[in-house]
């Protein structure tokens, strides 16, 4: 516990202890022996000076700059107070209890500091710049693109750079919350706040620090808070309200019970009380804290949230809309079917297929190829031919081979089942003779089906899935993965009107959530209430336009997110009941004597380390 | 032109809220904002007036919590 205090902590503890052991001595010195009134005095005020020199020092600084009414000002009173009425003890434990209070507060608000900063772990130190043979440590500050930079195994990734030598895996934990590391090797581009796990990799630098992904990201989260939630806008418009009603009511119950009852002392005593708690530190302190923990909590499994207010807005997810190509689904295209006939065999029409396309880099033909797993020898290929709008025609080891659509079987005039089904078909014909055909489509995430699940278990009312492509193919994943509504064959602007239309659609405190892939759908998710963009790592255009961003490939990370935002927003509403509540009843038993001072400052600082502890719990994530 | 401090012993989140809203006063400075959980003050103001605001602001940050010291990252 120690080593985590600041200076001025240790010097506080140290305060907080000599005045503990003068206070004690003054407590029971009168028990053993007789203790003239003065001595007594004297040392009281010791274990008072102690104790109390900073805050009444304070207290006198801030009047003189025109500050009245801070705590400083009221614990000076109070305790002064105290003493005058000759009731020595009080003043001291009212300091004491005071302090030790403040104490506990900085050293949660310092603990929860340093947990968000561990979280932050990510910024690189130094950087290891080669010139010629030597190498040189910098700041990453000083980088310049195009330079050369040398990262040693346990190293984090200093800039955004490309692998020149050597080869390693990366730890991206820290970045996207996945364990399991990524092999990297020449040509690959690095991502900055990466661990380098294994090799030493010479690359050279793409973006400058300030640039980098690294700086974008701490930067991302360090400032998300200053985007204020309704929460937060709440705390500081009731702080505005109370503290001032709170002292005129202080005023008012100093003065009118006194002039109707008199007993002046004991009506200012109660008023004094009233002052020690109309601080709103509690709230003000741990409102924005369980955003900050909820925002560092959800860094932690790699989902990126720009602002409170967006973190706030999550929990109220109505409709959920996303979109196909690289969101639910790989966006790579994979060979999904193989419908041979009796001629040729499956991995012999693979086989052919593969050279007939190998010329080819069309996803489909990538596709064949990576189906096919094996080296294309190019000297059996020959005559290659494209037929434009139909497919490709070559010769393979002198067998005459097409390769295409419906379209080009019927310009054959081969005897072939026509079908339609969810993807693109290929049809293979060799010397003159249907072989059968390769179906291929593109890959549903393994993640989505859990995605959706969750989402519907999280309490979204409606999921939506828009997509560009055809309806057999669009209706079909919707059916795998169990969504609701599906939108087929949208140009790009007819996502924005489906988008509004599904506005109309949903009740005024629901929020519509567009998830895409944030490469061209710039306008929905700035459309969108919260708009989330799926593979933030490395994406630059994501980061920028999303106001989520999932860093990794997995959709299911949005109900995740959503139930972290449930748990804040529960936090925040506790410590709000609790603080304002907690305040309230101080306040009335203050007013009808039966509160001490050690209950206000209770009321105060008691109940800041409190909500502060409740407020780190937003920090922890479920595994 | 944008410069960032750190404001060490910052410990009292009302504080921070009155540092902010102090600074933002200042005729010098574009533009503040004070971050309690980092401690840190962002300070924007034109390249010719920004030793002013740095002056300025100390003073406000001195004034509102003698115990902060202003540190430039």
């Amino acid at each position: 516990m120690i080593k985590t205090l600041t200076k001025k902590m240790k010097r506080q503890l140290r305060d907080i202890l000599v005045a503990a052991v003068v206070f004690l001595v003054g407590i029971l010195l009168p028990k053993f022996m007789y203790v003239n009134g003065n001595i007594k005095l004297v040392i009281f005020l010791i274990a008072y000076i102690a104790i109390g020199r900073d805050i009444v020092k304070k207290a006198g600084k801030n009047i003189l700059s025109g500050q009245i009414f801070d705590e400083n000002f009221l614990m000076s009173i109070a305790t002064i107070g105290a003493f005058l009425i000759g009731d020595y003890a009080e003043g001291v434990t009212v300091m004491l209890f005071y302090q030790v209070g403040e104490f506990f507060q900085n050293y949660a608000v310092e603990r929860s500091r340093n947990s968000i900063t561990e979280l932050m772990d990510i910024y690189p130190e130094y950087a290891n710049l080669k010139e010629g043979d030597t190498i040189r440590q910098i700041d990453p500050d000083e980088a310049e693109i195009g330079n050369i930079i040398v990262i040693k195994p346990g190293e984090k990734v200093p800039l955004d750079c490309k692998v020149l030598k050597g080869s390693t895996t990366l730890d991206t934990k820290a970045l996207t919350g996945e364990s399991v590391p990524r092999e990297v090797e020449v040509g690959d581009t690095l991502i900055s706040g990466c661990i380098n796990l294994n090799g030493v990799v010479e690359a050279e630098v793409l973006k400058e620090f300030g640039e980098s992904t690294v700086s974008k990201i701490l930067d991302l989260v360090e400032n998300a808070t200053s985007k204020k939630a309704e929460a937060e806008n709440f705390i500081t418009k009731f702080a505005k309200y109370y503290t001032p009603v709170v002292v005129m009511s202080a005023a008012l119950l100093a003065v009118i019970p006194s002039l109707i009852f008199g007993e002046w002392s004991t009506w200012i005593y109660r008023a004094l009380s009233f002052l020690v708690i109309s601080c709103p530190c509690a709230l003000v302190i741990s409102v924005p804290l369980s955003f900050f923990g909820g925002i560092g909590g959800a860094s932690k499994f790699g989902v990126l949230i720009k602002g409170s207010n967006y973190l706030e807005a999550l929990a109220q997810t109505e409709i959920a809309v996303f979109d196909k190509t690289g969101t639910l689904t790989k966006g790579t295209f994979r060979v999904k079917e193989i419908k041979n006939n009796k001629l040729y065999s499956e991995d012999e029409l693979i086989e052919y297929a593969a050279y007939v396309e190998s010329y080819s880099n069309h996803p489909i033909a990538e596709a064949l190829m990576n189906a096919y797993g094996k080296e294309i020898d190019s000297t059996k290929v020959q005559n290659v031919e494209e037929i434009a709008g139909h497919g490709v025609k070559a010769t393979i080891d002198g067998n005459e081979v097409y390769a295409g659509n419906n379209k080009l079987m019927r310009k054959l005039n081969l005897d072939f089942e026509e079908m339609t089904v969810a993807g693109t078909m290929v049809h293979i014909a060799i010397n003159g003779e249907y072989a059968g055909c390769i179906i291929i489509a593109d890959q549903v995430k393994e993640d989505s089906k859990l995605a959706i699940d969750s989402l519907k278990k999280a309490g979204v009312k409606q999921i939506v899935m828009l997509t560009g492509d055809s309806k057999l193919a669009g209706e079909a994943v919707a059916k795998e993965l169990g969504i609701d509504t599906v939108y087929t064959e949208l140009l790009p602007s007819d996502k924005v009107d489906k988008v509004e239309e599904l506005f109309s659609k949903k009740s005024d405190s629901g929020k519509l959530v567009f998830v895409g892939d944030g490469i061209n759908d710039a306008p929905v998710l700035a459309r969108a209430d919260i708009g989330i963009a799926m593979g933030g790592l490395g994406s630059d255009a994501a980061i920028e336009a999303a106001d989520v961003v999932i860093m990794t490939d997995e959709p299911s990370k949005i109900a995740k997110a959503i139930r972290l935002s449930k748990k804040t927003l529960g936090i925040v509403k506790q410590n709000i009941v609790f603080a304002i509540g907690i305040k309230i009843f101080v306040l009335v038993l203050a007013a009808i004597g039966f509160a001490s001072m050690w209950a206000a400052i209770f009321a105060d600082v008691g109940v800041s380390v409190i909500a502060i502890l409740n407020a780190m719990r937003a920090l922890k994530i479920e595994k | 032109m944008k410069k960032i401090f750190i404001l060490e012993d910052l410990d009292c989140a009302n504080c921070a809220a009155k540092i902010e809203n102090g600074i933002n006063e200042l005729d010098c400075v574009n533009k503040a904002s004070v971050t309690f959980m980092t401690k840190k003050l962002v300070l924007e103001a034109d390249e010719d007036k920004m030793d002013k605001a740095i002056e300025e602001a100390t003073k406000i940050v001195k004034k509102i919590e003698p115990d902060v010291v202003m540190k430039a990252k």
